[in-house]
């Protein structure tokens, strides 16, 4: 039967019996985090099927890291995650570091693990406060960005950089802690556990935040392990697995901790997970205050790889030249490649490194969580509501330029 | 941590579970081992690649039940040109290893192991976006990052770093 009556034209199927409509949410959407384009695919409210499209950020880092020197490549690592830059510097110091079979100094090794459990609340502050304020709850992201502020302000303090780092250094890091830091960032640990109290207090038992979260975005262990989820998100369902514990790297194993998990794997047991890691990170920055030691080296051993201390290049020859060989000519590594994982904010990291035995790496590839994560959001978000979309993208807590990179 | 030697001799490293499990399995399998810097790398021959990973995932000695990271090393202009490389993560035995299967630049074909770990199917787009090894059996190959009218694989050795002029 002609379903039309325009000679020449042919209708395939009957009007009406197309039930499913095409949505575009993004790139510019601002509940993406970033630059997220998401191809949904709805029949009335219901997700038939999601599909990310990713790349709108994509700046060929790893390209660029093969024309630069070894010690050139850390300022780019901070660009690939903005919210956790010194676990980027970190992971890819200690890849190099292995290349290169280097001994960190102990207080080297303790400056870093300190800053980056910063790091990890700064992320989980910014994830916490977008979240929120991505469901409705626009007050708790003036709280998280008020203790964010503080934070950046010590990451100021001890690199010059509120965001862009780049303090660690293959072999160590930059500079000495800044006089009075340590009492900075002790006052801030001191008074940073009533202050996630305040967050619990705005969130937790709302009945609002709770109708929204609970039972969304559901994903079993086996799927989330299937589709290389890590981080909060698999810890949320109930796989115990944190790199810091099970891999230990920087001297973690010194460190007493406990890995926050759930078992019920939909976006509560996510924020759940995540605020409990908060108050594990302020933990682990308290050791540290109390363990640090006092004085010693901040960087290894090695005048042919670390830079000499200002005050030595200006007053001996030896220390002037190798820093003029380091500057112009970089260092060589030995020939061989390494993978470095790190439990970042969002999940593990990992760097792999190949080294052909020159000055420059012959390959960098960045491992990065977000992208690994990303896989998740579909299994999590199709066949369920449309406005739950929101929700499932704030609880996998990913950085488009660490997808992208 | 002084820096030893590799260790190349597959004999040698019969005391990782790893090797041991997948000599006993199929030693036709193998195309060469190595132990450097405290990590494990395999060589697999192309063709058994599946059936391999397949192994590693559901044998009792290893379960390697996450699939880490896929990624691509281009060695031009020696052959063969290209190694694919997978770091596989066992959660309940917190190792890892890699596997890495060599590619001849005349024939980049490769089997997917979506089948194997889902996660492979961002990674292997990727791969493919920038080196241009063809995943087999991948239900959507299509470029990840660069625009879809990209041409070339921008991070092969012979694509210039500034792009062409």
């Amino acid at each position: 039967m002609a379903l039309t009556s325009t000679p020449g034209v042919t209708v395939e199927r009957e009007p009406g019996a197309d039930t499913t409509m095409i949505l575009n949410m993004g790139p510019q959407h601002p509940s993406t985090h970033g630059v997220l384009r998401l191809v949904v695919e709805i029949d009335g409210e219901t997700i038939v099927r999601i599909m990310p499209d990713i790349g709108y950020l994509h700046t060929g880092i790893e390209k660029t890291t093969e024309a630069k020197f070894y010690q050139q490549v850390v300022p780019l690592t901070d660009r690939i995650d903005y919210l956790c830059p010194m676990t980027n510097n970190l992971t890819y110091c200690l890849a190099v570091e292995k290349l290169l079979g280097m001994e960190i100094p102990k207080r080297a090794q303790w400056i870093r693990v300190m800053l980056n459990e910063l790091t990890r609340i700064n992320s989980h502050l910014v994830w916490l406060g977008t979240h929120a304020m991505d469901i409705g709850a626009l007050t708790v992201f003036l709280y998280c960005f008020r203790e964010r502020e503080d934070l950046l302000r010590l990451f100021e303090m001890v690199s010059g950089q509120r965001m862009m780092t780049s303090y660690f250094r293959i072999g160590g890091v930059s500079l000495d802690l800044p006089l009075g830091f340590l009492e900075r960032v002790k006052d801030f640990a001191d008074r940073f556990p009533a202050n996630v109290d305040e967050y619990e207090n705005l969130l937790t038992n709302n009945p609002i935040w709770i109708n929204r979260l609970k039972g969304v975005a559901y994903i079993s262990p086996e799927d989330a392990i299937a589709l290389g989820t890590t981080g909060p998100t698999l810890r949320a369902c109930g796989i115990d697995y944190d790199l810091r514990r099970d891999a230990p790297y920087s001297g973690y194993e010194n460190f007493k901790f406990k890995v926050p998990t759930s078992t019920v794997g939909d976006v509560y047991a996510r924020y759940l997970v995540r605020v409990q890691e908060l108050r594990e990170s302020i933990g682990i920055v308290q050791q540290c205050l109390q363990g640090m030691p006092e004085a010693g080296p901040i960087k290894a051993d090695a005048p042919k790889v670390v830079l000499p201390d200002r005050e030595k290049m200006k007053t001996q020859m030896e220390s002037l030249i190798y820093h003029f060989k380091i500057v112009t000519e970089g260092f060589t590594v030995p020939a061989g490649e390494v993978y470095q994982a790190v439990e970042s904010p969002r999940g593990e990291m990992g760097y792999y490194i190949v080294s052909d035995g020159t000055a420059k790496p012959y390959r960098v590839h960045m491992r990065s969580p977000s992208f690994a994560n990303l896989q998740a959001l579909p299994a999590m978000c199709e066949g369920r509501l449309i406005a739950d979309v929101v929700a499932a993208i704030g609880s996998i807590d990913i950085v488009l330029g660490d997808v992208d990179r | 941590m002084a820096l030893t030697p590799a260790i190349t001799d597959i004999e040698q490293l019969r005391d990782k579970p790893e090797v041991e499990a997948l000599l006993g399995w199929n030693q036709a399998a193998i195309a060469g081992a190595k132990f450097d810097r405290n990590e494990l790398t395999i060589w697999l021959n192309r063709d058994q690649l599946i059936p391999a990973m397949q192994f590693l995932r559901d044998n009792e000695a290893t379960r390697f039940n996450l699939l880490s990271d896929v990624t691509c090393v281009d060695w031009f202009p020696s052959e063969p040109r290209f190694e694919v490389v997978y770091q596989i993560t066992s959660i309940p035995r917190k190792t890892r290893m890699r596997v890495k299967v060599k590619l001849d630049s005349s024939d980049t074909r490769i089997a997917s192991v979506i089948s194997v770990w889902p996660s492979s199917n961002f990674f292997e787009r990727e791969v493919f976006d920038l080196f241009g090894i063809q995943f087999e059996g991948h239900p959507y190959m299509k470029r990840i990052m660069m625009p879809e009218d990209w041409k070339g694989h921008p991070l092969r050795k012979d694509y210039p770093v500034e792009g062409y002029r």
